[in-house]
C-alpha cells in the first residue's frame, strides 16, 4: 500500500486561512484517524487527500508522487460521507457497482464482487432495494460496500457514523473495527468523536483551529498529552483542571491549591523543576481519583459532592474542590450523600502539569 | 367560487351544441346539437390549424428543453459574474408577449430587419422570415422567449441535488459526462418532466406573438389554434363553432394535465412506498 504524505499543507477561502502547515505521514496500511471539535480543519484536510478541495499550497504526496493536482478518480481511493451519499436512483447493486460499471469490467467479474462484499455486509437481501427503502443502519452499509467493491489503495471516511443513533452507532463501530481485521489498506477516518478515535485508530491525530495539536498511539496521546487541549479532549470524563502554585519549604516541593496541599516526591518534583513560573495547571483524571477516606493530608483532595449522574455500576461526580468543579469517577454502590465531603486519594504519576501561559506540557 | 369557475366554462360548452351568432343572445341561437363538432372534425381547415399547433408546441418544446437544460449543466457553477449573466438569461420571459411579437416581427423585416441586413452584410441572398419561412420563424421567437423558463427550473433543480451523490460519483471516477448522464439528468427527471407538461399545455394555448407576427398567416400556415378560435369567433361570426374549437383544445390540455397529476401521484405514491418499506426494516 502506498504511503500518504502531506508536507506543508494549508488550505485559505479567500483571506481567511483555515488550515496552517499541516505536515503529517501515514505509515503502510495505518488506520489514521483526524479527531478535533468542528471546524478544526480535519474534514477539509481529508476532502483534499481526496482532491475534492483544491490545495491552496503544500503538496499532497501518495507513495512519493505529488497529487495535488489529479482529479480524484486518479488517486486511487474509495470514500465514505457523513451522509452516505448514496446515488437515490440506483438499487443497492447499482450503486455499489457504479465505479466498476463506469470502469466496464466484465459483467460476471462485477456480479462476483458485489455478491461478495454483500455478502460480508449481510445486504444479500437488499440488492435490488433503493436508497429510500433503506434504514439508517443498511444505508450505512451500502455506503462502506460501494467503498468495498472498488479495490482502492486507500479509504477515507468523513464522519461515517455521525448520523447514526447511539446504539447502532455503538454497533457499527464494532463493524469497522471487524472489517479493520480483514481489510488490510490505508484508512483515514475523520471524527469528531474521541471515543471512535480511541477505539478504532493506530494513530490519532488531535486538530484544533487548523492546527495538528499532536499525533500518536491513542496510549500515547492518552498517556502524554502535549498541551491542555489534547489533554481535555481525549477521555471521558474530560481530564479536572485545577490551578496550583508550586511551594518549596525546606527539602520537600509541595502543590498548593485552594483547599488541599499534596507533597511531591522526587520523580514529580525533577518533572516541576522545568516549570517557568510558580503557579501551573495541574491535570487529573476523574478515573486517576481514588475515594479514600482514610488517605493522609498531603496526597489527597477533599471534594464537596454536587451533582451525581448514575450512568449504571460507575457513577460521575461532580463536586466542588475549593471554588473549582472537579469530576471524579466512583462505584454506584457507594454510600455517599449530597453535600457530603470526600477525600479522594491522589497518585503522583497520574498527574499531569501545564504552563498556564502557552497551555503546553510540562516535565 | 366553484360558480365563478364553472359558469363561463358551461357557458361555452353550452354554446357549442347552439347556432350561435354574435348579434343574438345564447337564448335566442337555436340548438344544432353535435353539428359544429361534426363540422369542425371534417374540416381541412380545422385540420392544418390542429397540425400546426402540434407541430409549434412540439417543435417549441423540445428544442428549449434541449437548449434550457443545456445552458443549466453548463451554467451550474461558481464563476465570476454568473449571477449577473443568468439575470440576463430570464429577461425574455419578463417581456410582454405583444412587445416580444413587435420586436421579432420587425427584427424580421424583408429589407430593414435586423436579419436580413446582417445576412445581406456577409453577402448572402435575404430570407423571406415571415413568408416562406413563417412557421419556422415563430417557432424561433418562441424558443427565444421560453427557453429561460426552463433554464431557471433546471438550474433550480440541478442545484438542489445531493451534492454529496456528485461528489462520490467525481471518487468513483465519473467524467463530466458520465456525471451528467448517470448522476444529474436521472435525478432532474421529476422536475424535467412536470416542466415539460407544464410548457406543453402553454405552447398549445399560444396566441400573442404570432397573431402579431403574422396574423396566423401566410395563408394557413401559422393559425395555430387559439388565433383561429378567435378568428372564427370574430371574423367568421360563428360563435357556436368556436366555442366548439374551444372544447377540442380544451379536451387536448385536459389529457396533458391529467398525465401531469397522475406523473405526481405516482412519485407521490412510490415516496410513501419506500418510507414504508425503509421503516418496516
Amino acid at each position: 500500500m502506498p504511503v500518504i504524505k502531506l508536507d506543508d499543507l494549508s488550505k485559505s477561502y479567500g483571506n481567511v486561512e483555515v488550515l496552517h502547515s499541516i505536515n503529517l505521514e501515514m505509515q503502510d496500511a495505518e488506520f489514521t484517524v483526524l479527531v478535533g471539535p468542528s471546524g478544526c480543519g480535519k474534514s477539509t484536510t481529508l476532502r483534499m487527500v481526496a482532491g475534492l478541495e483544491s490545495v491552496t499550497s503544500g503538496e499532497i504526496y501518495i507513495d512519493g508522487k505529488p497529487v495535488s493536482n489529479l482529479e480524484p478518480k486518479e488517486r486511487d481511493l474509495a470514500m465514505v460521507f457523513q451522509d452516505y451519499a448514496l446515488y437515490p436512483h440506483m438499487n443497492v447493486a447499482k450503486n455499489m457497482s457504479f465505479a466498476l460499471r463506469l470502469e466496464k469490467r466484465p459483467k460476471k467479474e462485477i456480479q462476483s464482487k458485489i455478491n461478495e462484499v454483500a455478502e460480508i455486509l449481510g445486504l444479500t437481501e437488499y440488492l435490488h432495494r433503493k436508497p429510500a427503502e433503506l434504514s439508517g443502519g443498511q444505508r450505512q452499509r451500502v455506503a462502506m460496500g460501494r467503498a468495498l467493491t472498488r479495490d482502492s489503495s486507500t479509504f477515507l471516511f468523513d464522519e461515517p457514523l455521525s448520523n447514526l443513533d447511539a446504539k447502532l452507532r455503538t454497533q457499527m463501530r464494532a463493524e469497522l473495527a471487524m472489517m479493520r481485521q480483514r481489510v488490510r489498506k490505508n484508512m483515514i477516518y475523520v471524527t469528531h468523536d474521541q471515543i471512535e478515535a480511541m477505539t478504532l485508530a493506530d494513530r490519532i491525530v488531535v486538530m484544533h483551529g487548523g492546527y495538528i495539536q499532536q499525533q500518536g498511539t491513542p496510549e500515547e496521546l492518552f498517556k502524554n498529552p502535549k498541551n491542555k487541549f489534547v489533554a481535555g479532549f481525549l477521555g471521558t470524563p474530560p481530564m479536572n483542571f485545577i490551578n496550583v502554585d508550586i511551594v518549596r519549604q525546606a527539602d520537600d516541593v509541595y502543590l498548593h491549591g485552594s483547599g488541599f496541599k499534596l507533597r511531591c516526591d522526587h520523580a514529580t518534583a525533577e518533572r516541576l523543576h522545568n516549570s517557568r513560573s510558580q503557579d501551573v495547571l495541574m491535570g487529573v483524571r476523574p478515573c486517576d481519583l481514588n475515594y479514600n477516606p482514610e488517605a493522609a493530608t498531603d496526597s489527597a483532595i477533599d471534594i464537596d459532592v454536587v451533582i451525581s449522574e448514575y450512568i449504571g455500576a460507575q457513577s460521575v461526580l461532580i463536586g466542588d474542590c475549593g471554588g473549582q468543579d472537579v469530576m471524579v469517577e466512583l462505584k454506584s454502590d457507594t454510600p455517599i450523600a449530597l453535600g457530603e465531603r470526600l477525600r479522594f486519594s491522589v497518585n503522583l504519576n497520574d498527574l499531569h502539569f501545564f504552563n498556564l501561559d502557552d497551555d503546553e506540557a510540562i516535565g | 367560487m366553484v360558480l365563478a369557475l364553472l359558469y363561463p366554462l358551461g357557458y361555452m360548452v353550452y354554446g357549442s351544441f347552439r347556432d350561435w351568432d354574435p348579434s343574438q343572445s345564447l337564448s335566442e341561437s337555436t340548438f344544432v346539437g353535435l353539428k359544429n363538432y361534426i363540422t369542425l372534425w371534417n374540416d381541412p381547415n380545422f385540420h392544418e390549424s390542429t397540425l400546426v399547433t402540434l407541430k409549434f408546441a412540439l417543435s417549441v418544446v423540445t428544442v428549449e428543453m434541449l437548449i434550457g437544460v443545456g445552458l443549466a449543466l453548463l451554467l451550474d457553477r461558481k464563476l465570476r459574474g454568473m449571477s449577473v449573466l443568468r439575470t440576463l438569461f430570464i429577461l425574455p420571459m419578463m417581456i410582454a408577449p405583444v412587445v416580444v411579437g413587435l420586436i421579432w416581427r420587425y427584427m424580421y423585416h424583408p429589407t430593414l430587419g435586423v436579419f436580413n441586413r446582417g445576412i445581406k452584410g456577409v453577402g448572402l441572398e435575404p430570407v423571406d422570415w415571415l413568408g416562406q419561412h413563417a412557421l419556422l420563424s415563430v417557432i424561433i421567437a418562441d424558443i427565444w422567449q421560453w427557453t429561460p423558463f426552463i433554464f431557471i427550473l433546471s438550474l433550480a433543480a440541478l442545484q438542489s441535488l445531493p451534492r454529496s451523490a456528485l461528489e462520490a460519483a467525481r471518487i468513483d471516477g465519473a467524467t463530466g459526462w458520465q456525471q451528467i448522464i448517470h448522476i444529474k439528468l436521472p435525478l432532474m427527471m421529476p422536475v424535467l418532466i412536470v416542466t415539460c407538461l407544464l410548457r406543453l399545455i402553454d405552447a398549445f394555448k399560444v396566441l400573442e406573438v404570432i397573431l402579431v407576427m403574422t396574423e396566423g398567416g401566410p395563408g394557413l400556415s401559422t393559425e395555430i389554434m387559439a388565433l383561429r378560435i378567435s378568428r372564427t369567433a370574430t371574423e367568421f361570426r360563428e360563435l357556436g363553432v368556436a366555442a366548439a374549437m374551444s372544447n377540442y383544445l380544451l379536451i387536448m390540455l385536459l389529457i396533458l394535465t391529467v398525465l401531469m397529476l397522475v406523473y405526481n401521484r405516482y412519485m407521490e405514491y412510490r415516496a410513501s412506498r419506500a418510507m414504508r418499506v425503509a421503516q418496516e426494516n
